[in-house]
């Protein structure tokens, strides 16, 4: 997070002292600081492994957004044809995260995904509660969370 | 050629603001219900904003169209989620056809407590798994 914030920091630096306020030179501007970035990078711990998240969160954006129009077309079928196919459930999936900003995230990221809402998380923060739209394979729904979980956290931690 | 583009885009997005609305009259329950107006309306005004963007090609559109697909998604989910907790917890009943509920016993309605039943044993195992496969 820290590392986004200096690389933003440094293109307006960058658009400030070159003095053209475009949407090009910020690019370059985020270009030459993420370089900057990734050479500093092994001397400040707070940066540590910056360089490598970028290109995750960039994969984890493609993965959600194919996720997303696949669940749409799946609720988007049921809603359009005249007999239910649904098995709507709520079950209870232990999570992984345990920071109040990794459950945020996992939990709107499920809310957007594959036919599944998050109602609740236990009081403990050890369970999180999901009313999902089809159960037809509770063990697939689950594997398919954890990979969804996995790579969330690959990109916050 | 852009303005097939942006047409396919528009045409796309309006057609799942109907399913999410159609969804929103069919469906059979609250939580069903939840699931069509978010996924597809966030969708939906993802590719309107899209069409825009890609219409107009200017860099003060292009930014603003991004700005509100990411409110979009900042806020859809977190309304459905207090929406769909709060029709839960205050009693509206699920529709007949749903399999399981692995909520309505682990929640104590006179202390107002939720528990993580034998899930959270889980817990433990999950560390040892991640250091053995560090990444």
């Amino acid at each position: 997070m820290i590392g986004l914030f200096w690389n933003l920091l440094l293109a307006l630096a960058w658009v400030t002292l070159t003095g053209s306020v475009t949407a090009m030179n910020l690019l370059a501007g985020l270009l030459f600081g993420y370089a900057a970035l990734m050479v500093l990078q092994n001397q400040v711990p707070v940066l540590k492994g910056y360089s490598r998240r970028i290109p995750r969160l960039t994969a984890f954006l493609v993965y959600f957004l194919k996720e997303l129009v696949k669940s749409n077309l799946k609720v988007a079928y049921d809603v359009a044809t005249p007999v239910w196919h649904m098995r709507p459930g709520v079950i209870a999936f232990p999570l992984r995260a345990e920071t109040d900003m990794e459950i945020l995230f996992i939990s709107s990221v499920i809310s957007l995904t594959p036919g599944t809402l998050s109602l609740d998380v236990s009081d403990d923060r050890k369970v999180l509660f999901i009313h999902a739209m089809f159960l037809h394979d509770e063990e697939e729904l689950r594997s398919d969370l954890r990979e969804l979980e996995r790579r969330v956290l690959k990109v916050m931690r | 050629m852009i303005e097939v583009l942006v047409s396919i885009l528009l045409l796309m997005g309006a057609a799942f603001m109907v399913l999410a609305s159609v969804g929103v009259l069919r469906l059979p329950d609250l939580p069903t219900r939840m699931h069509a107006t978010t996924k597809a309306s966030a969708l939906g005004a993802m590719l309107t904003m899209a069409g825009v963007a890609f219409h107009f090609g200017d860099s003060t559109v292009v930014a603003r169209a991004v700005a509100i697909v990411v409110f979009i998604f900042l806020t859809a989910p977190i309304a459905a989620h207090v929406i769909g907790r709060a029709g839960y917890f205050t009693g509206v009943k699920l529709w007949e056809g749903t399999v399981k509920d692995e909520l309505r016993e682990r929640y104590d309605v006179r202390l107002n407590r939720l528990e993580s039943g034998p899930e959270a044993d889980e817990q433990p195992a999950s560390p040892e798994h991640k250091s053995s496969n560090p990444d």
